[in-house]
């Protein structure tokens, strides 16, 4: 039997352990780590494309590895949502990768700090494989303890990265992100302990049948949420996501402001909508939306009321977050796996728009040395491209037409009225509005030219920096033109997926 | 059935008292020690489950299995926690800093 042919499910292993192999290599030679990790980068993206055609051709599959069945074995599924998810990963890791290169060539050009921005690129390469190991264990595995080593592993990694850049500020903030990551896995495992002992089993698709209406599993559903909430900052527990962000290198607020909140996020939305949907109740999925409506006002007007660009783009965060959770409410409305496509459009987008943002804000800091808001005069003349990623990712922020926010938005807007609860479509605009107001706040900043800095020399920033942004912000703002093509995708998604949405309704 | 409940109701405890602590406390090594007797109050549940009285039967492997996997990750990441508070401890703390600075100044007036 081949092992890799193109319709065996093997090459569901590569996404997982060719980053972690990648990584340990990176960490053991000191030379030339860029290549490597640009090499499984790649090659990571054309294992996913290939896992996404063979989803089109014979749809959801499934891998056990070493042959072992479910109960004792460890086994990986693909089907529509985790491929979409897997391919915003690819992409985006592909973006950032080529970011951090730029990133790190320019500041080890400066002689003052060289060996120190050396030292930290080399701990960036293999913690950044080992994350994104753990991201794409993350969506693929079919097992709540699995998963929870998948969390782990993005949470030293995550917390690890956040501390690179050596300040006291971004170790104080690291140190903080890492207990609230692990207080997060920390009650999931407790989730797990309690479904465990009501079900004896681990296997997502053997819960979803299993799942009764007992008030174990409840418990359990509450505290597996949570965990996952704590992980993806949903308001009240947002405290951590800010200082973190902001604070990290340019290329690791990329990656954690855009992956590795989502990753959890991706996972709560499969505990509440696929394995636990039978004990969902409708008060709790007003809680949840609620929850995102106060996300929603509390991120844009913290976002509006900072003074420094990157902790702006860090709250906004916390608000775009607030969106995908508006959706759970809605999702009693809306039929069949629309709930999922409105959700993944919206993280789609949002990966996409806020790794260009953040991209752009790590440029203009190393441009100006600096990202006081009100000091960002004339950058419009030194950095055009920058200033253009970053005027287009803030268009998909506020969710104006063509981006995929736009697409989701408006599904949100029309299921609400449809269902009569006008305040979620009011909240939604409104949460557009004050985007429109903390986006133009610094765009107005960049075409300011104030007459003393004509005369300033710069040097240039490498099109590795300026580019990348760039493209994702297109993505972002074509990817509701594009959509039939990520609904084909999602449509393949388990047929149980669809079973078990409709029984809710019901 | 009653020792299952006993070591059950005691990991709930442990649980209960390190979340207490992680968020009254404010010093960096308690907050860590409290993460771990939380663990601990999770792993004692899990290894409660996997508990049947001798010659009934044959005892659940998989909990073992997960405690042991939790064990190993908990440490590592108590590693990491320790060594992040020690960095966290030597950039702000203000007396340590003053104290090199009076260091540093008494070198550079020896030159």
């Amino acid at each position: 039997m081949i092992l890799f042919a193109a319709d065996t499910p093997s090459w569901m292993i590569v996404p997982v352990a060719l980053p972690l192999i990648a990584g340990l290599f990176c960490f053991l030679l000191s030379r030339r780590t860029f290549v490597i990790a640009l090499l499984a980068v790649l090659a990571n993206l054309f294992v996913v494309c290939l896992l996404v055609r063979q989803l089109l051709l014979f749809g959801p599959m499934r891998c056990q590895i070493g042959g072992w069945q479910p109960p004792l074995g460890i086994s990986l599924r693909t089907d529509g949502p985790a491929l979409l998810m897997l391919l915003m990963t690819a992409v985006t890791g592909l973006a950032v990768t080529l970011y951090a290169r730029g990133y790190f060539s320019y500041r080890i050009s400066d002689p003052l700090r060289a060996g120190r921005h050396r030292q930290q690129q080399r701990y960036f390469w293999p913690l950044w494989l080992l994350l994104l190991a753990g991201l794409n264990g993350l969506f693929l595995a079919s097992d709540i303890f699995n998963l929870y080593v998948t969390l782990e592993i993005i949470g030293i990694s995550a917390a690890s990265l956040a501390a690179l850049s050596g300040k006291p500020a971004s170790q104080r903030a690291s140190f903080r992100y890492l207990l609230v990551s692990l207080l997060g896995s920390i009650t999931y495992l407790l989730g797990i302990v309690f479904v465990y002992r009501s079900c004896g089993v681990l296997d997502l698709d053997l819960l979803r049948d299993l799942a009764g209406n007992g008030s174990a599993m409840r418990a359990a559903l509450a505290l597996l949420s949570v965990g996952l909430l704590l992980k993806t900052a949903l308001v009240p527990l947002h405290f951590w996501l800010p200082p973190a962000h902001a604070n990290a290198l340019a290329p690791v607020s990329v990656i954690l402001s855009a992956l590795v909140v989502k990753g959890s996020f991706y996972l709560l939305f499969r505990f509440w909508f696929e394995v636990f949907a039978p004990i969902v109740t409708t008060a709790a999925l007003n809680f949840m939306g609620t929850l995102g409506a106060i996300a929603i006002l509390w991120g844009a007007m913290q976002a509006i009321r900072q003074h420094r660009l990157k902790l702006m783009v860090a709250y906004s965060t916390v608000s775009q977050l607030g969106y995908l959770f508006v959706a759970f409410p809605l999702s009693r409305v809306v039929e069949g796996t629309h709930i999922w496509s409105i959700v993944i459009f919206m993280a789609l987008t949002h990966a996409c728009a806020k790794s260009a943002m953040f991209m752009a804000a790590g440029s203009v800091y190393l441009h100006l040395g600096h990202d006081r808001i009100k000091d960002l005069d004339g950058v419009r003349s030194s950095l055009p491209v920058t200033v253009f990623a970053y005027g287009i990712a803030g268009v998909s922020l506020m969710g104006l037409p063509p981006s995929g926010a736009f697409i989701a938005k408006w599904m949100l807007l029309s299921a609400s009225f449809a269902s009569a609860q006008w305040w979620w479509a009011l909240v939604i605009m409104t949460g557009s509005l004050l985007a429109m107001v903390y986006v133009f706040r610094v765009m107005s900043r960049f075409f300011v030219n104030s007459e003393g800095s004509s005369g300033k020399q710069t040097v240039a920033l490498s099109p590795l920096l300026e580019w990348p942004a760039l493209i994702l912000a297109l993505i972002a703002l074509f990817l509701g033109l594009l959509a039939p093509w990520p609904l084909r995708i999602l449509s393949q998604g388990s047929i149980g997926l669809v079973q078990i949405l409709s029984g809710g309704m019901v | 059935m009653i020792t299952t409940l006993l070591y059950s109701l005691t990991g709930l405890i442990l649980f209960g008292m390190g979340f207490f602590t992680l968020i009254v406390h404010s010093h960096p090594l308690r907050k860590i020690l409290a993460v771990n007797v939380m663990a601990t109050g999770v792993f004692l549940i899990l290894i409660a489950t996997a508990y049947i009285p001798l010659g009934q039967g044959e005892v659940d492997p998989v909990p073992h299995a997960m405690v042991l996997t939790g064990i190993v990750v908990s440490v590592s990441v108590t590693a990491l926690a320790l060594i992040l508070a020690c960095r966290v401890q030597e950039t702000s703390n203000v007396d340590l800093l003053r104290e090199r600075k009076r260091s540093q100044g008494t070198k550079e007036s020896r030159r």
